[in-house]
């Protein structure tokens, strides 16, 4: 399948022609998508790192997954919705990088065992060598979202 | 010698070309700076919200504070030796750099702004520690320093955006 005409329509597109075309659009909404970036990072790494026995020991990592959930939905969806037009502006650049494609697999199987597997350790009353490894999976993989995000600027 | 030539003399050295010049060795230092905004700003802003009331209500103030500020003081750390080593790839161009001015200046905003928590309404934690809405100047030492730290990213990254640089020639 060839998606190369897919994506060049992405580009042609309203909003991916008005992001690329503006001087400070595609800044601003990269600085909200950072921001949120913080605070995704936050409501994960409470939680992971719980998970690990690090930082708020004294409650239970289903008890801090519960209250941070609205934030850690919130703020994945301003990474979405923010990611998306500066996707649409440059989407042949994305095209032919290698960290894009990384990210965008990683993405899926990061929100994918967020809401499966690990969703089901936090409710449930599992093992501490299998907490501990959701942890691990889960800050792998959004390490690796990140980190490959970064690079689609660099390659 | 004057800051200027100081600098001069900074992008000069060894270090400095070798990060400028490195393929591999600047993305990683940048990527490690960004990443690092989840593990400070992320723990600062999970602390923020707490006291905005707005986030892990319920868990007493001094527990929030006492239990992930040594990991966002980690994320500060890891963020400010990568901070550096940025800057000391390509000192003149930051220095001149007017959104880099401003950031310096919300980061020591940021600062005190936290310092005035801890040694006014902070000391006084254990009248209103399981308050779910604390008492307002802890609600504004919050408030502050989310938009402060926000100020602190957005600055970072208009950085990188050379509209108003003055080594541009």
């Amino acid at each position: 399948m060839n998606l190369l005409p897919l994506f060049q329509w992405f580009e042609s597109t309203t909003i991916g022609t008005t992001v690329r075309e503006s001087l400070w659009l595609f800044p601003v909404i990269e600085c909200v998508h950072l921001l949120s970036l913080a605070m995704l990072g936050g409501a994960v790494l409470v939680v992971d790192l719980r998970l690990l026995g690090f930082g708020l020991r004294a409650q239970s990592a289903h008890e801090l997954a519960k209250k941070l959930h609205p934030w850690l939905v919130w703020s994945l969806a301003a990474m979405i919705a923010t990611g998306i037009p500066m996707f649409l502006s440059e989407a042949l650049k994305c095209y032919y990088s290698p960290p894009f494609w990384y990210k965008m697999g990683l993405l899926v199987l990061a929100v994918f065992f967020a809401f499966t597997m690990r969703r089901r350790v936090l409710s449930g009353d599992t093992g501490p060598l299998r907490r501990r490894l959701t942890a691990v999976v889960s800050l792998a993989l959004w390490f690796g979202v990140g980190f490959s995000g970064r690079w689609i600027a660099f390659y | 010698m004057n800051l200027l030539s100081f600098f001069q003399w900074l992008e000069g050295t060894a270090g400095s070309v070798a990060i400028r010049e490195s393929t591999l060795l600047y993305p990683i230092i940048e990527t490690t700076h960004v990443l690092m905004l989840c593990l400070f700003l992320g723990m600062i802003a999970m602390l923020d919200l707490r006291l905005l009331g707005a986030g892990l209500r319920g868990i007493p103030v001094s527990e929030v504070a006492g239990r992930l500020l040594p990991l966002a003081f980690l994320g500060f750390t890891l963020m400010t030796i990568s901070g550096m080593l940025l800057f000391y790839s390509g000192p003149v161009r930051a220095a001149g750099n007017i959104f880099f001015r401003i950031k310096m200046v919300m980061l020591a905003l940021a600062g005190i702004n936290a310092a005035l928590f801890h040694v006014t309404i902070y000391r006084r934690v254990t009248d209103w520690d399981c308050d779910s809405t604390p008492p307002l100047r802890a609600r504004l030492a919050g408030f502050c320093s989310l938009l402060l730290w926000s100020a602190v990213v957005i600055c970072g990254r208009m950085q990188a955006y050379n509209w108003f640089d003055q080594a541009k020639g």
